[in-house]
């Protein structure tokens, strides 16, 4: 044995290595199927970020289909509903640099807003039920219909579809029990102005720096 | 008695107390204010709900607006008069906001119900004390403003062994409290003997009272005298007054982060709270005024007033020579924790324990915050043993997680940080902010997650109704193959259906005479009507002789009807007679009856088989024939000159639009002789992935473009809309649809958007 082994080292340091390889490679393929985990749950994660209003703006069918295609390599920065915030969030999560929101897909709205039907003026098409995702809108068919405002995510799919313009997209107002105090103005802001002399004191340094 | 240890908390100020000024006066009163604003809201919790009706006559103590669920508080008329309003009007509260608010305008004679007072009230049973409590609207009056009833009725895994009356009052200048242990020690001490009857008499009960109240102390000993009611003093320090700190100071035990104090076993009370629930309980006056200390250099006069709930702010100021130049803010509250009023019309709540008019040497504008020096003051001064800077910089860089992790909700935003902080960093408002926006975090998470269920359970049910059309269709197809399998059988067996149309045709012999009978009759009722329906009637207006004439063409269809029927009838008969005799030609019969059955199937499979194309193709085909028959129609009105003539002609045009259409769709399809994808796929995606694209495409156009080119595009979208909906109009006027007022509107405000674009348009160039 040993003898085969000195007299031909590299057939033997062959079969070594060939031996190990399949051995671990036995191994892997038994751990794949064993501990095999259903799903990809990278996306699940991504799917728990994004704002779920099921809008579109993305350009994918629903957030879903987008959490899948983030996980397939797309851009983070195409749901304007969820902003910056959810931009933010998903660097996080990805452990990539956070971009700025994609302004080809929408801007991000400054205040939530909510489906309004002008009820008197609906003729009960039942359209607009048919294209809200979320089932926020209860009605038949030549009967009145009505948002469920609690369960509106705003995505405004509904809009269009109404052949008599009767949707209007209101912002959701603040009541007291929603109120939250900003933050301060930034201190540097405050502390720029303490003196007179600190008036135009980043220009000064500036201008050094450019001479 | 046992003396009880006193402990010390972490952390924690000294500054100035400026108590005396207040104190120099005794506890006073100021006239009722000529219109009361009582906000519905004055309490953690649930919103009351307003009982009255504008114009209503009410009596003081009066219920005005009821609770509304446990977290809740009545609100009563603090006096007499008329409600004047039920409106929004801004409330004391730091985001300057409006809140329902009931207005009542006083009549000065501060009429009251009938007050039903207990002289019994020791033998009352702890239900009945309760529900007296809950009536009367008690609410916490030390600070937040809780629900009182509900913290007297801890959860019964939460044994309370300990009831401590809080009458610390830590913040600078506030001395309502003491004011009030002073000259009522006895309604504070009788307050705490109903709350440990409630609270199933605790081991212990503490009247907790900071050491620079002596007189306060004295005369809470002295009430206190033969009870076991203890009154223990400890040294001041901002903020031992809060719930979490008095709790330690008097028990050394901490409360646990994210819990309440019953759950160490420990219920803590205001004073003021506790002496209203005696007043409440043995008298049955509801809560409708409190002590409040008017204090700071702006006025005249500073002192305790009692005063009424919902007196405006200003009227109490006015009552003590308020002089807003010299003022530099006013604040409700402490200068510690209080806030700022946005006006002064606000009224007087619950919660009103002080009002503070500082001048600009007493409380100066602060001054402007700088960088953090990481001096560590804030740390050494916070009485929850929180890290207020590390706090600050995860605040300032809106990291929540690590805001959480850091015990951001022990801050108990006591201002003990801001105020050391030589920086003069704003640290509360930082915690403050970081706290909304937490909680908005939460609340926008918990709706996305129900969102996700929404549409999931959409998804599930659309793909759940996809699958049962399918399967219909695929029982369909079943049905149809079987029914061709049969038909192949049959012909096979044609020996047999012979036999049968032969015995077919015995049975129905004998009753032919009858059937004859009973069509000849049919056909002698309809040619009557028809008579009938001839019958010129002299006086008709022209609408009769609309129905008249329609009523003819029925006629005339039915006696049609009759006959055809009749003749085939005698056909069949005639064929059956002839079947009876000859067998021959009674296959050739049998056939004949096969025959329809038979094109029927063959109709059917070629569909089934046949590709989209040939479908199309097919489709193409019957277009064709029916745009013949269109336009031959459309020919014969002409020569006629039939005023159908527009309906027929707009339905010739449509049909070739469509015949259009199908062409471009058959060359769509032509090129790709591959089988599409299946029906399903298509049907669910479609609808909505078109939608998409069509907004995908907006969106992108929109953000390359200039103000100018948007507001003109719009315009141009707005017209494509009109136009839709003016076409929708004039259809629905040809149909005499009911919804054209709908349509009417929704073109008029069409137009009007697209007059308001064209404007703006018109301004931008």
């Amino acid at each position: 044995m040993l003898e085969t082994i000195t007299q031909y080292p590299i057939a033997a340091a062959l079969i070594a290595l060939i031996g190990l390889a399949l051995l671990f490679g036995a191994l892997l393929g038994f751990a794949a199927v064993r501990f095999k985990v259903e799903g990809d749950p990278i996306v699940e994660q991504i799917d728990g970020i994004l704002p779920q209003t099921q809008c579109g703006q993305c350009g994918y069918p629903g957030c879903r289909p987008y959490a899948q295609a983030i996980a397939n390599g797309d851009a983070i920065n195409k749901c304007p509903p969820g902003g910056q915030t959810t931009i933010n969030e998903l660097a996080d999560l990805l452990d990539v640099d956070a971009p700025t929101l994609d302004e080809e897909h929408g801007e991000e709205s400054e205040l939530p807003t909510v489906a309004v039907i002008r009820e008197d003026e609906c003729i009960g098409c039942t359209k607009c039920i048919q294209a809200c995702p979320m089932d926020a809108i209860l009605g038949a068919a030549k009967q009145m219909h009505t948002v469920i405002a609690d369960e509106c995510t705003g995505c405004d799919l509904c809009v269009e579809p109404c052949p008599v313009d009767c949707i209007d997209m209101i912002p959701v107002e603040t009541s007291l029990k929603e109120w939250r105090w900003d933050l301060p103005p930034a201190s540097h802001e405050q502390a720029e102005n303490l003196i007179a002399t600190d008036l135009g004191r980043g220009q000064a340094q500036k201008t050094g720096e450019a001479a | 008695m046992e003396l009880i240890k006193v402990w010390d908390i972490p952390g924690g100020v000294h500054p100035p107390e400026n108590k005396a000024q207040s104190l120099v006066e005794p506890l006073g009163s100021i006239p009722i204010a000529p219109q009361l604003i009582l906000p519905v809201s004055q309490h953690i919790g649930a919103a009351a709900k307003p009982i009255v009706k504008v114009g209503d006559l009410v009596l003081g103590g009066q219920v005005v607006a009821e609770a509304d669920g446990v977290f809740s508080a009545n609100v009563h008329a603090p006096t007499s008069g008329r409600i004047a309003a039920i409106v929004e009007h801004t409330v004391p509260h730091p985001s300057g906001m409006t809140d329902q608010c009931i207005i009542l305008d006083t009549d000065g004679k501060d009429e009251w119900v009938s007050l039903v007072p207990w002289e019994d009230f020791d033998t009352r049973g702890k239900e009945d004390i309760l529900s007296r409590i809950r009536q009367s609207g008690i609410a916490g009056l030390g600070g937040a403003g809780f629900p009182t009833a509900v913290k007297l009725n801890p959860r019964a895994n939460h044994p309370i062994d300990t009831l401590i009356i809080n009458g610390t009052e830590c913040e600078p200048y506030i001395t309502a409290d003491d004011i009030l242990m002073r000259e009522r020690a006895d309604d504070v001490v009788a307050g705490a003997k109903i709350l440990a009857k409630l609270l199933n008499q605790p081991e212990r009960v503490v009247i907790g009272v900071e050491d620079n109240k002596p007189e306060a102390i004295a005369a809470l000993t002295e009430a206190a005298d033969g009870t076991a009611i203890q009154v223990v003093s400890f040294p001041t320090k901002y903020p031992s007054g809060g719930e979490k700190q008095l709790i330690q100071i008097l028990t050394g035990r901490e409360v646990p982060s994210g819990q309440i104090p019953a759950s160490i076993g420990v219920v803590c009370q205001n004073v003021g709270t506790t002496a209203a629930i005696y007043r409440a309980v043995r008298f049955g006056e509801p809560l409708v005024k409190r002590i409040t200390t008017v204090v700071g250099e702006a006025l005249q006069s500073q002192r305790n007033i009692e005063v009424l709930l919902g007196t405006p702010v200003s009227f109490v100021l006015e009552q003590h020579g308020y002089n807003h130049k010299r003022a530099s803010r006013l604040v409700m509250g402490g200068p510690m924790m209080g806030f700022s009023l946005p006006d002064i019309s606000v009224p007087v709540v619950k919660t009103t324990n002080c009002l503070l008019a500082p001048d600009k040497k007493e409380l100066p504008p602060p001054e402007p915050a700088q960088a953090c020096i990481r001096c560590g003051m804030c740390a050494e001064a916070c009485p929850a043993s929180l890290l207020p800077q590390q706090l600050f910089w995860y605040a300032q860089s809106e990291d929540l997680e690590k805001l959480e992790a850091h015990n951001l909700f022990d801050c108990i935003e006591c201002g003990a940080c801001s105020y050391v902080c030589p920086s003069h960093i704003p640290l509360v408002q930082y915690y403050r902010a970081a706290k909304g926006e937490i909680r908005q975090h939460r609340i926008d998470k918990e709706k996305s997650d129900r969102s996700r269920r929404r549409f999931e359970f959409r998804q599930d049910r659309i793909a759940k109704e996809e699958a049962e059309k399918e399967a219909k269709r695929q029982a369909r197809k079943k049905a149809a193959e079987e029914a061709k399998k049969k038909l192949a059988e049959q012909k096979t067996a044609e020996p047999d259906a012979v036999e049968k149309a032969k015995t077919q045709a015995a049975a129905t012999s004998p009753d032919t005479g009858k059937q004859q009978a009973k069509l000849q009759r049919l056909l002698a009722a309809a040619e009557d009507s028809l008579r009938q329906a001839h019958k010129p009637q002299e006086d008709a207006t022209p609408e009769q002789l609309e129905k008249q004439a329609s009523r003819i063409k029925q006629a005339e269809l039915k006696v049609a009807d009759a006959k055809k029927k009749l003749q085939a009838f005698t056909d069949t008969a005639t064929a059956s007679g002839t079947v009876a005799s000859q067998t021959e030609s009674a296959s050739g019969s049998a056939e004949k009856s096969n025959d329809p059955v038979a094109a029927a199937i063959e109709r059917a499979k070629a569909k089934v088989s046949m590709s989209p194309e040939e479908k199309l193709r097919s489709s193409l085909e019957s277009l064709h024939k029916r745009l013949q028959k269109a336009e031959q129609k459309v020919r014969e009105a002409q020569a006629e000159g039939s005023d159908k003539l527009d309906a027929l002609r707009t339905g010739a045009e449509k049909l070739k639009e469509k015949i259009a259409t199908t062409q471009s769709e058959l060359n769509d399809i032509a090129p790709s002789t591959v089988a599409e994808p299946t029906p399903m796929d298509s049907a669910t995606s479609d609808a909505a992935s078109s939608a998409i694209e069509k907004a995908k495409a907006k969106a992108a156009a929109m953000a390359t473009m200039s103000a100018e080119d948007k507001l003109r595009n719009q315009v141009v979208a707005l017209e494509a809309r009109l136009e839709k909906a003016q076409a929708r109009l004039a259809k629905a006027k040809q149909e005499d649809d009911e919804n054209i007022d709908a349509f009417q509107t929704g073109v008029n405000k069409l137009e009007e958007k697209l007059a308001m674009a064209r404007e703006q348009l018109a301004e931008l160039t």
